[in-house]
């Protein structure tokens, strides 16, 4: 099975945000780039396949150079390769139609991206890369098992969680709950040597012009500072919800 | 060229998110000086959605869409709105939306903004403005396609009545047989969802143990809210990871979030900013849930919550 793992690069999640040039780009000054948590499962879970049924295992970024040290951790994590596709990230769209092509000229039977990326949060990137490829499509993924060519997976949906079964080739937008959090993989020195070895293959972008633009960011109005009720004063917290905020 | 809006359904009965969404979609229409159409499937009674400013309903039914999916849906709300000749799509952000509007998107080559949370401040260029780093910054995006397609966030917009009545047209899309089939569904369904809720009840590791849920349970019972958790909770199997908010888990856009026992971490804050009012309970003055908080109770969990409860009973009983 070949399996093509999407790798967003994205803020740590501790990350302060902020603004440049009057508030119209991301200021990465100062900023540590993580794997997208959400791509971190997916990859972990491709790891399982390589290791449990065989499988070779892609990672893929569209991105500038700089996303290459994130490339070369899930490389460490075991991923066989890596491809980076050489264009800024403008929009999901776009994105999607540069994974689009790799899928296409590669082939892949399993394709794992993550729910969404902690940056934009734009939800989008699976399920278009999906249409544009024609596969099959699952998001919110929590489960997945593969069998020749089908898939049993397990995704979450508002208020419980759905069974469902599909073939591949398949695209999955995968989550917390697709493997064990404490089966997630810190890279070791071993994976860090051998990740030098492994092939990054840089790759010059097909024509997508970006669908969205952002025009300016903002951050949110400051708070102002809590009210405190006293535990033995319950009554003025149900009067304050009641007659001030006006929620219950 | 009217406006199309997808208003969903569960078990036959409008959601209570597709009066939000058709009241957010008249509102567009009104900037556009355009109408509104709405997509129902399989929805037993649609004449409430002229209330929120619908003016003619496209109502679906069709065996092929009794489990939900995403493809299917996609497609189906495709041929309405190539029907409809609609530039603007309007979705919600339940999961099953945001599940079926990617596609919807390669299928109409339209752009697509997600978690949107006020109306356009221009059409020309079409601009929305929409949450992103999780809750900690907007950004003010322009939709370049000819046609858009807008999420709009849970409780973002709210509801808004305009009084009227729908026309109804049966609609029949054609759809090929869905290759992702529905094997079985585990779901509580007398339950408020996180996603759906007005008030959530949310407990950290603060309550110790999953015995000491029942009274989180109690309080969201009281308020009609659904109940949630932090992460390290649903990591320890005290409660299932459906119900775990933040960064990584489920987002919550709450109009009143209560949080009692949970720390307020960064990446648990991030998931729950969105939220319009939020107390915090918790024993620790210094913790960080205070500062982002509105409302705040120093105390032990244990001895408040239970008052707490007593109280609101008699409140409600008024
Ligand atoms: C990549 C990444 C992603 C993450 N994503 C998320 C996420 O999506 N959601 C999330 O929640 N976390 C997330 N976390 C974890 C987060 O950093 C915190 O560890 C977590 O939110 C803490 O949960 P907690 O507040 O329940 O527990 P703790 O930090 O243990 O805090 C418990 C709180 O309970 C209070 N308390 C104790 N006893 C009582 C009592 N009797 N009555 C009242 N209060 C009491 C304490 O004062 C303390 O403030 C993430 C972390 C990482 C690294």
């Amino acid at each position: 099975m070949k399996i093509l793992v999407c790798i967003s690069h994205v803020p740590d999640t501790t990350s302060k945000i902020n603004f440049t040039d009057g508030n119209t780009k991301f200021d990465s000054n100062g900023v540590q780039f993580v794997i997208n948590p959400n791509d971190e499962f997916g990859l972990t879970r491709a790891m399982w396949f390589k290791e449990k049924q065989g499988a070779s295992v892609t990672v893929v970024n569209v991105g500038g150079p700089e996303t290459e040290p994130t490339l070369r951790k899930a490389l460490a994590i075991g991923a066989d390769e890596a491809i980076r596709v050489n264009t800024p990230a403008t929009d999901g769209f776009s994105v999607a139609k540069q994974l689009a092509n790799v899928v296409k000229e590669e082939g892949y039977d399993l394709v794992i991206a993550g729910r969404e990326s902690i940056d934009y949060n734009g939800g989008m990137v699976p399920g278009m890369l999906a249409g544009l490829t024609d596969a099959n499509f699952v998001n919110n993924c929590i489960g997945l098992e593969i069998e020749g060519e089908t898939a049993k997976a397990t995704r979450e949906i508002d208020g419980g969680k759905e069974t469902v079964s599909t073939s591949l080739p398949l695209v999955i937008g995968g989550q917390k709950g697709l493997v064990e959090e404490s089966d997630l993989r810190i890279p070791n020195m071993r994976g860090i040597m051998m990740a030098r070895k492994k092939p990054l293959n840089v790759v010059e972008p097909v024509e997508a012009k970006p669908e969205t633009t952002s025009a300016s960011f903002e951050k949110p109005a400051p708070k102002s500072s809590v009210k405190l009720v006293e535990p033995d004063n319950l009554d003025e917290l149900i009067n304050l919800l009641h007659n001030e905020a006006k929620v219950i | 060229m009217s406006v199309l809006v997808y208003t969903e359904s569960e078990q036959g009965q409008l959601k209570k998110t597709a009066f939000e969404v058709a009241s957010y979609a008249k509102a567009v229409a009104d900037q556009l000086g355009t109408t509104v159409t709405a997509v129902a499937v399989n929805t037993n009674d649609i004449s409430a959605l002229g209330n929120y400013g619908v003016d003619k309903v496209l109502n679906i039914t069709n065996d092929q869409l009794t489990d939900f999916n995403a493809k299917s849906y996609a497609l189906a709300i495709q041929q309405a709105a190539e029907q409809e000749n609609s530039k603007v799509v309007i979705v919600s952000s339940s999961a099953d939306s945001k599940y079926l509007a990617p596609l919807l998107a390669v299928g109409l080559n339209a752009g697509y903004a997600s978690n949107v949370v006020a109306t356009p401040s221009s059409t020309s260029p079409f601009t929305v403005k929409r949450s992103a780093f999780t809750n900690k910054a907007f950004e003010n995006i322009e939709v370049n396609t000819e046609v858009k397609i807008v999420g709009v966030s849970n409780n973002a917009f709210g509801l808004v009545e305009s009084m009227g009545s729908a026309s109804v047209e049966d609609f029949s899309p054609s759809l090929p047989e869905s290759q992702v089939k529905v094997e079985s569904v585990d779901k509580a369904t007398d339950k408020v969802t996180i996603a759906d809720a007005e008030i959530v009840v949310s407990g950290g590791r603060g309550l110790k143990g999953p015995e000491n849920w029942g009274m989180i349970e109690e309080l969201a019972d009281v308020l009609g809210a659904a109940t949630a958790c932090s992460k390290p909770v649903s990591d320890l199997g005290w409660r299932p990871h459906g119900e775990h908010v933040g960064q990584t888990g489920k987002p919550v856009a709450a109009n009143l979030y209560i949080a009692i026992g949970i720390s307020g971490a960064i990446q648990h804050l991030a998931g729950i900013n969105a939220s319009k009012v939020k107390v915090v309970i918790n024993t620790d003055p210094e913790a960080p849930f205070f500062k982002a908080a509105d409302y705040g109770v120093v105390g032990d969990a244990f001895e408040v919550v239970p008052e707490l409860i007593e109280k609101l009973k008699a409140f409600k009983a008024q």
